[in-house]
């Protein structure tokens, strides 16, 4: 009864420590020192998210289940929050100079983001479906908040509230799922599921999948369960939306792809359709929609939910290939999508920021530096080649093909080809409209920004081989 | 030696026609002629060596390309044939150098001129040196687009661009009977060289070729086809449209291309394919029949041409028959040996119209001249040898070469004969009555041009000047040419007197004279004579039951002394009408409106074609163009599908209400399509 307490081993959960530990000190201090302590807090954070950053790098390689195999540390997680770690820290880069200027400067907005990340790291490596799920909600309630952090601004409250209310039904749905699962597996492990199923799929434990697929799909903004995305991502401030993009996204589609990887591993042929279904509406969808969009922030929204379509079309593959096709597009979208929020928190004069396309007419002859960087990073994004997004493509293109999904990828292709249409409109309002008023200059943090992710895009066909091996090691540890 | 005659001109093509601009008008002139000199004189040389010596060989330069059997090659084939080829190109197309730099003189763009002619001359020498069928094609194609480029020389013409055209579309489908020939022989005989073709005829007598379902004499099929190229090449009845309207080029183009040597390459296809078409007898019969056609129904239109040049260019069409005839009867060396004195003095014809034109400022309607002998005398005495050599006078060249066809044509065992007879002799005189007619409006009579034609102008020839009105660009004068000055008088003001054309045009005049008198004396034994195995070497082949060579020597005297009968005739018949009684051609036209009309109209070919081709194929275009490319594959593509993609953007953005309940409702929606999905499938299996 009075069992020995054993303390679990901490070494391998040293980064979400790093995280909990450093988030409660930034509550202190913020607490202690009022509201003139955004600057010393934000600062921190940037130290807190470094060493969890440097804590996951000094960790060995290997695979290490700790909490009774509910925490998974291997090499997919390792990756993937590296990226998310990445994602979260450069945007709150992003976030400093529009709080100060829209007087949003308050202290609980980067320890909302520590806690956020401190979530998403949980979900990397939740191995069962309890750990999913509080990592789920630990990063979901963060996010609600820092949604609608501008608690003057209307639309930034609707936002928050509508992200909640959606989020509150997604996460029902998934815990339905997860209990159904429960229920038919008689484990939440992944690897128990898979035992237990041992390849064969029963009606209860696909519908338990659906429901856990819907609230998987909700937390990527996958269709049909997008809606909230563009809305949110309109209304929250836009360094708000920027980290929305960025990291929350790597997080959810790694702890999708270890779920339908890890825990049904036997049953790909019925899980695929799901997985294929909302990868072409999000494509079709994202492209389709962008089209009409007159607000960045609204396109870039669409665009994300295309993006997912495509990501999620190599974890449809089900294979090793596929899942390396996922990891190099996470950490590829995240790169263009952080660069395009530094383009549009640049979209600035004076201290009015402006979001509609139109504001962009002319600006490879004000501002050419910005331009060009845009342009590439549009190019990017429509998948031409060299630039990264064309492999980003790429390999989840060749998984489908390897994996025989050839109307999977030609659907793919059509539709990358429509959202070139709402990409390069941009580039041709840039390069031969009639200038509009131009914007004020870029901060130094944006312009670095912009021009670490342009160059990364650009010279990515140099020296893809760290990323792609790296993907490639991290994506057989699954299997 | 022959490297040097075939490519000398492609150097001075490069070299006008990159440089020219550089270089300059006068140095292209220059560095073309004298390219074209040396070239011509080689030929002379390779002539001599070779017909009347021993040097026939064959030169390997390189390979073309080889794809499974297929291996083409560049080669130059040197015989017999080729050698006559390349006197009569290379002498003529030299002297025709020499003579545009008289008459172009005015032009702006002379370097382009000659670079064209100079490109013409070089894909002539390939068709002529051509050791294969396919590279026979590419000189084919070569001088066809080097025509097209020369006719259409002053394209600020619109008339000028419409002939271009049209000669390279009625060429067009002469090509294609031409390249589907050749795939047809490499079917047969697995390859496209002469040599190994020649020897596989030879057991392919009875071979056969399924099509359409039913089972064709091979060789008979395969000589058609080439034959239809040489058609439209050579202008024949049919595909003969486009040679007329050709006049529209530059009178030395005319005189080069679409007189002495282009056109003639269908009949040097022919002969250089002897061994294909003398396997298919069926074949001969039809180019007899086209030939004695072509030869008839051209000349009766050349009664009663007005322009000068196209006179001149329906005699052409109709030598060309004369020529096919001999070649359809198995007289080939009669049809190449026409075929060389042709280019004498049909050069001569058309130089000669064009130092009249160049003296006339640009005047082309004979209706408008008269009396210029006296003013240009040498031009007058040129055109007159050239026409006693077109119409068949003793001891000039027409008269050895054409009296060969004629008796070859009667003396034939092919079914033909009698018609092919028939039509080469009425033709004779046709031929006869329309070169003195042309003679005798241009260079004796009245004068017609100057202060006081008008007055004359009328009664003087045919009833039918408002018919000719309506019609094209007959007598248009170059009036949008650009050497074609305002001030440079045209037939009406009498400022300028006609004069004689300078001596840079005057010598190439006087070498074809010589040319025209004694080119058919000076090589008839060689050609169709006692010489014929010793001068041909083999290079034209007879079948073992053609003693056509021998058998038109055998023929009745009447045979013999028919053409020279019709020739006195028509010329009897032209003196009386134009010298004698000036009024009897005007009162025979109206007497018969209806066949004048429909000579004057050219048998309304162009009419018919217009009916028959042109208008469907416009109105096919214009269907395809708006119907078929407008309104279905723009309307349905990219004109569509942006529709559609816009529909489906308004109906996306339309669901994103901003309720949220409406989101929560897409994504229980979006659950239970899942759900229902799994269900109806059958869930797990």
């Amino acid at each position: 009864m009075n069992a020995p307490f054993v303390m679990p081993a901490l070494g391998p959960i040293l980064p979400e420590l790093v995280l909990a530990v450093g988030a409660l000190v930034l509550v202190l201090i913020g607490a202690l020192r009022g509201e003139k302590s955004y600057g010393l807090v934000n600062g921190l954070a940037f130290v807190v998210l470094a060493l969890a950053a440097a804590a996951l790098v000094a960790q060995p390689a290997g695979k290490v289940l700790v909490f009774g195999d509910s925490f998974s540390v291997d090499g997919f997680a390792r990756i993937m929050k590296a990226i998310a770690l990445l994602g979260s820290a450069v945007a709150l880069v992003l976030s400093v100079d529009y709080l100060r200027r829209e007087n949003l400067t308050r202290f609980e907005y980067p320890i909302l983001i520590v806690l956020a990340t401190l979530g998403m790291m949980m979900m990397i490596s939740a191995n069962d479906l309890i750990a999913l799920y509080l990592g789920l909600e630990l990063q979901s309630l963060a996010a609600y908040v820092i949604a609608a952090i501008h608690r003057d601004n209307v639309r930034s409250s609707e936002a928050g509230l509508k992200y909640f209310v959606l989020g509150a039904l997604s996460s029902g749905m998934l815990l339905y799922g997860s209990s159904l699962v429960y229920g038919f597996a008689g484990t939440v492990s992944f690897p128990g599921i898979a035992a237990a199923l041992q390849g064969q799929s029963s009606l209860g434990v696909i519908l338990g999948l659906v429901f856990v697929s819907a609230g998987l799909a909700f937390k990527i903004s996958a269709v049909p369960f997008h809606m909230w995305t563009p809305d949110v991502y309109e209304g929250a401030p836009t360094p708000v939306a920027a980290f929305f993009a960025a990291a929350p996204k790597v997080a959810a589609m790694a702890m999708t792809v270890r779920i339908f990887i890890v825990a049904f591993p036997g049953i790909v042929g019925d899980w695929r359709q799901i997985v294929v279904f909302i990868s072409i509406a999000s494509m079709a969808l994202g492209a389709f929609a962008a089209i009409g969009q007159r607000n960045i922030k609204r396109l870039m929204a669409y665009s994300s939910i295309g993006h997912v379509g495509f990501a999620l079309v190599g974890l449809a593959a089900g294979t090793a290939q596929g899942v390396n096709g996922v990891i190099v597009y996470m950490a590829i979208y995240v790169v263009m999508t952080l660069g395009t929020f530094a383009i549009i928190l640049g979209m600035r004069r004076g201290d009015t920021y402006v979001e509609t396309i139109d504001d962009l007419a002319g600006l490879s002859r004000s501002q050419p530096f910005m331009a060009y960087a845009f342009g590439a990073i549009l190019f990017s994004l429509t998948g031409i080649p060299p630039l990264a997004g064309f492999f980003a493509k790429f390999y989840v293109f060749a998984a489908a093909i390897e994996a025989k999904l050839f109307a999977l990828a030609v659907i793919g292709v059509v539709t990358s080809v429509v959202s070139a249409y709402y990409y390069l409109r941009i580039v041709k309002i840039m390069f031969f409209d009639e200038p509009a008023q131009s914007f004020s200059p870029l901060t130094p943090a944006l312009k670095t920004v912009i021009a670490v992710s342009t160059i990364a895009i650009a010279l990515f066909w140099l020296a893809p081989a760290p990323l792609v091996s790296a993907a490639n090691a991290a994506a057989r540890s699954l299997f | 030696m022959y490297q040097a005659i075939v490519f000398l001109p492609l150097l001075g093509f490069l070299i006008a026609g990159c440089f020219g601009r550089f270089i300059g008008a006068r140095a292209s002139e220059v560095v073309t002629t004298a390219l074209l000199m040396v070239s011509a004189a080689l030929s002379w040389v390779a002539f001599f060596q070779v017909g009347f010596g021993t040097g026939a060989t064959r030169i390997q330069l390189m390979n073309w390309m080889t794809s499974g059997a297929l291996s083409v090659d560049w080669a130059l084939r040197i015989d017999t044939l080729t050698v006559v080829m390349l006197v009569v190109v290379n002498s003529v197309s030299a002297l025709v150098h020499l003579y545009s730099i008289g008459y172009m003189h005015e032009d702006p763009a002379r370097p382009r001129f000659f670079a064209y002619l100079s490109l013409f001359t070089f894909a002539m020498l390939m068709l002529v040196t051509s050791d294969n069928l396919v590279q026979m094609f590419f000189g084919w194609e070569g001088v066809g687009l080097a025509s097209y480029l020369l006719i259409g020389f002053w394209y600020q013409k619109e008339s000028a661009n419409a002939a271009a055209i049209k000669a390279f579309v009625v060429n067009r489908v002469g090509d294609f009977g031409f390249a589907l020939g050749i795939f047809l022989v490499f079917v047969l005989t697995g390859s496209v060289a002469y040599d190994a073709i020649f020897a596989k005829v030879g057991g392919l007598g009875e071979a056969t070729f399924r099509f359409l379902g039913h089972d064709w004499h091979a060789l008979t099929l395969a000589a058609l086809l080439l034959f239809m190229g040489a058609m439209g090449k050579s202008a024949q009845f049919l595909l003969h449209t486009w040679l007329p309207d050709a006049m529209e080029g530059p009178t030395p183009v005319s005189a080069l291309i679409h007189a002495a040597t282009m056109v003639t390459a269908g009949v040097f296809m022919v002969a250089r394919l002897s061994p294909v078409f003398e396997m298919a007898p069926t074949a001969l019969i039809v180019v007899t029949a086209i030939g004695a056609t072509t030869a008839f129904f051209a000349a009766t239109i050349g009664l009663v041409q007005n322009d000068i040049k196209r006179v001149i260019a329906y005699s052409t069409c109709s030598q060309l028959g004369y020529m096919f005839v001999a070649l359809g009867v198995g007289a080939y060396s009669a049809g190449i040996f026409h075929l060389f004195t042709h280019a004498f003095f049909k050069a001569l014809l058309f130089l000669g119209a064009g130092s009249v034109i160049h003296a006339m400022h640009h005047e082309q309607d004979i209706r408008n001249m008269g009396g210029l002998r006296k003013h240009i005398p040498f031009t007058a005495a040129v055109m007159a040898i050239g026409t006693l050599a077109l119409t068949g006078f003793p001891f000039t060249a027409g008269y050895f070469s054409k009296d060969a066809i004629i008796e070859a044509a009667y003396a034939s065992k092919n079914p033909a004969h009698s018609f092919a007879f028939l039509a080469t002799v009425i033709a004779a005189f046709m031929t006869s009555f329309y070169s003195w007619r042309l003679y005798f409006l241009t260079f004796e009579g009245k004068a017609r041009w100057g202060a006081d034609a008008h007055s004359l102008h009328e009664g003087v020839e045919h009833a039918g000047t408002a018919a000719q009105g309506g019609h094209g660009h007959d007598a248009e004068p170059a009036s949008a040419a650009p050497h074609h000055h305002d001030d440079h008088g045209h037939h009406g003001d009498g400022h300028h007197a006609p004069h004689e054309s300078p001596l840079v045009m005057l010598i190439p005049l006087g070498l074809l004279a010589i040319g025209a008198v004694a080119a058919g004396f000076a090589f008839k034994e060689a050609f169709i004579g006692h010489s014929y195995d010793a001068f041909w070497k083999g290079s034209l082949f007879t079948g073992q039951g053609n003693t056509i060579l021998h058998d038109m020597h055998e023929v009745p005297k009447w045979v013999v002394w028919s053409p020279f009968v019709m020739m006195a005739l028509g010329f009897a018949l032209a003196f009386y009408m134009y010298i004698v009684n000036t009024g009897a051609p005007r009162r025979l036209a109206e007497a018969n409106p209806l066949l004048y009309r429909f000579l004057l109209n050219k048998w309304y070919f162009d009419e018919l074609y217009d009916f028959l081709f042109v208008r469907p194929a416009k109105w096919l275009g214009r269907f395809l163009w708006k119907t078929g490319d407008g309104r279905i594959i723009d309307g349905l593509g990219p004109d569509g599908i942006s529709a559609r993609v816009v529909d489906i953007t308004n109906r996306v953005v339309r669901i994103q209400t901003g309720f949220v309940y409406h989101y929560a409702f897409a994504m229980l929606i979006g659950v239970a399509a899942l759900v229902t999905w799994y269900l109806l499938r059958g869930g797990a299996h």
